[in-house]
């Protein structure tokens, strides 16, 4: 029972990482239709940004924590500007093909410039050490990661469906002519909103970097898991992808638990039942 | 009439060069070396561009020519696929010339191009694979496994560890073949040695989290968890190890750790960790002599030091080299009659000698690695605990069952 509760922890650790990822996912394909494939290469960016700020400018975990994510926002508003705008008209599968060649290129510079085995990122000193819960070791840097995690989950849920802006980008997906027929400038929001979605994952990036090693493959072995924690939850639906990623980081941490190789594929198993029985996943709505 | 001219010309091509290679001691008169490693996969920090280095360097300090003929080097990635790799080795063997592929790192690319080089009697010299059966069951008779494998890092550290207290193993594995041997044969030698396995866990191969697997490997209780995985898949065990507070107060045993990945893991994280390796720059003079030219050497853009895979393949090709000159042929057979009637006195192995099965047997070197208050220098990683000599490193040549050395 007592390494159930850890395992139970442990998965919803991962869990809040996922929602983190998936929440970026979500909003990018919710607003701009588009299937963002490049979100682990960004997630592996805001890593390395961190790492290379402390590394070559010292830049501390907390300044990293703000700039890392802004640095990639800024990468995500080029890429829309110059490439991702002119294929919002085109079959969703332009947009993915476009973003998987961008994540091959962005790997692919970072593995010649840093190799393969990446690099180590301190836990920062206040984070540093934990506290034995009785049934396991909880690392203070871990439940900073959950506490982060879901406070910025529900941030990123709050300003969407409850904000005027958020309704703004909200109507802006129902109808984009009508909303600029009201003076609201929609493809400067749509920037915006894919800068803000990747910005996320290079947030992610930074809060991932203490716990695994900072190398350019550690966004590729994730962003599968993820893609599929949106699929259940519903192709755009925002809060279905936190809820999702909370609840698949259990059940993962369940299955390792209770039979440890099936622990990736277990996510995949769900994503097949639940196209199976709601195709337009758990919570979203069918167009 | 262009067509009939056409083709005579080609047969008068073909048999200008078909008595070439038989004629010549040294074919196309030219000395070719393929390195058929992972240039961008996982293994590439530990083989990759610095085994072509390696190679390089065994070249230069041989003048660029052997016979009076000069060496050439040609590199391919293999993208750790096996019918990439074996495809290579056949265009290499047919239309490039090469008359020997080496290094190989992934067993399971070495295995796919040993029995296309025996076909075509091609020599190949395979460092990087860990694999026990490449000298076993799979073995070929143009073949030598030169650095390490499976079974030396099973015993080096499975038997050393045992002897040195720790006497209750836990096994993090990781989900495939490689995984599996490596921890069944530890876990055999654990047994043997008088210690006791407790569990084990199987993670699939590229899990980034362990955190789950390392609370098993705690609630275990034992003194020892063997990791019986590799690159990025051990780095993050070690790394979250720490963060659970599994280490120090358990002791981590790796099976399969380059001191590229405790390099990039960093001694804090990384200290006290017992391996076995083939190959440490800091052992002597000779080493540190070699290894330092490589450090320093243009070619190596991120200055690193060599690892056993690289450093085993240097003394591979020079043993090559040293056997072409003295045979004054490279035809395959007897280069290879050479290299296993000769033993091996270099850096990198002092008096190894390699068997009819193919296997090169050298003393291994049980090291753990340094706390950042012992470490005085870069680099300064390992702490050698004990030279395991040839006999105990390795299994003996009845041992290992391949076919072609019990007929003998």
């Amino acid at each position: 029972m007592r390494a159930l509760f850890g395992q139970l922890l442990v998965g919803l650790i991962n869990g809040s990482f996922y929602a983190l990822l998936s929440l970026g996912l979500a909003i990018i394909f919710g607003l701009l239709n588009v299937v963002n494939f490049s979100h682990g290469a960004l997630y592996m960016t805001g890593a390395f940004a961190a790492w290379m700020g402390l590394h070559y400018l010292g830049v501390p975990y907390w300044g990293a924590l703000l700039l890392a994510p802004l640095a990639v926002g800024l990468l995500g508003v080029v890429i829309e500007r110059t490439m991702l705008r002119r294929l919002y008209q085109l079959d969703h599968l332009y947009g993915l093909l476009l973003t998987f060649g961008l994540t091959l290129i962005i790997e692919g510079l970072f593995h010649h410039q840093f190799g393969n085995s990446g690099n180590g990122y301190p836990v920062p000193e206040l984070l540093q050490g934990g506290s034995d819960l009785g049934f396991m070791f909880l690392p203070r840097y871990r439940a900073w990661v959950v506490v982060v995690s879901v406070a910025v989950c529900l941030a990123s849920w709050f300003v969407i469906e409850r904000t005027r802006l958020g309704a703004y980008l909200r109507a802006g997906t129902e109808n984009p002519r009508l909303l600029q027929a009201f003076g609201v400038n929609v493809p400067v929001m749509l920037t915006l909103t894919y800068g803000f979605g990747v910005a996320l994952a290079g947030f992610a990036g930074v809060m991932a970097a203490p716990i695994y090693q900072v190398s350019p493959g550690m966004g590729s072995s994730l962003i599968i898991v993820v893609f599929a924690v949106v699929v259940i939850g519903g192709m755009g639906s925002i809060f279905g992808s936190i809820v999702t990623g909370l609840g698949l980081g259990l059940v993962e941490g369940l299955t390792k638990y209770l039979y440890p190789p099936a622990a990736s594929t277990v996510v995949f198993i769900i994503m097949a039942l639940v196209l199976l029985v709601r195709p337009a996943g758990l919570f979203g709505r069918q167009k | 009439m262009n067509r009939i001219l056409r083709i005579s010309l080609v047969a008068l091509l073909a048999l200008a060069a078909a008595p070439s290679r038989a004629a010549d001691p040294i074919s196309d008169n030219v000395v070719k070396i393929g390195v058929l490693t992972d240039m961008t996969g996982f293994y590439s920090d530990l083989s990759g561009s610095g085994s072509v280095l390696a190679v390089k360097m065994a070249v230069d300090d041989f003048g660029g020519k052997v016979a009076g003929k000069p060496i050439e080097v040609v590199s391919a990635d293999h993208q750790n696929k096996a019918d990439i790799a074996s495809n290579t080795a056949r265009k290499w063997f047919d239309e490039g010339q090469v008359d020997i592929a080496v290094d190989m790192v992934n067993s399971g690319t070495a295995m796919a191009v040993m029995p296309v080089a025996a076909e075509k009697k091609r020599i190949t010299l395979l460092s990087g694979p860990a694999t026990t059966a490449i000298t076993g069951e799979k073995c070929t008779p143009y073949n030598i496994h030169y650095t390490y494998n499976n079974w030396a890092l099973a015993n080096g550290t499975g038997r050393e560890v045992v002897k040195a207290g720790g006497d209750s193993w836990y096994f993090i594995t990781a989900d495939y073949v490689f995984g599996k041997s490596l921890e069944e044969d530890t876990a055999a030698v654990v047994k043997a040695s008088g210690g006791k396995v407790l569990g084990a866990v199987r993670h699939p191969q590229s899990s980034s989290d362990f955190s789950s697997y390392l609370l098993q490997a705690q609630a275990s209780g034992a003194k020892v968890i063997g990791m019986a995985n590799a690159g990025a898949d051990t780095i993050n065990t070690i790394k979250q190890a720490k963060e659970f507070g599994v280490t120090p107060k358990q002791t981590l045993a790796g099976l399969l750790v380059f001191i590229s990945d405790v390099n990039s893991l960093g001694l804090d994280i990384a200290k006290g960790m017992y391996l076995t390796t083939a190959f440490y720059w800091d052992l002597d003079e000779q080493t540190r002599a070699w290894a330092k030219r490589f450090q320093n050497h243009p070619d190596n853009k991120k200055k690193a030091m060599p690892t056993m895979v690289q450093a085993g393949l240097y003394s591979a090709v020079t043993h090559y080299l040293n056997a072409v000159k003295a045979v004054g042929t490279d035809a395959a057979d007897p280069v290879i009659a050479k290299m296993k009637a000769t033993p091996v006195n270099d850096f990198f192995s002092r008096g190894g000698v390699i068997g009819p099965d193919g296997l090169h047997r050298h003393d291994m070197f049980l090291v753990q690695v340094k706390t950042p208050a012992e470490s005085k220098y870069p680099w300064d990683y390992y702490k050698v605990v004990k030279k395991i000599p040839a006999a105990e490193a390795f299994p003996s040549v009845e041992a290992q069952k391949c076919p072609l050395a019990v007929k003998k």
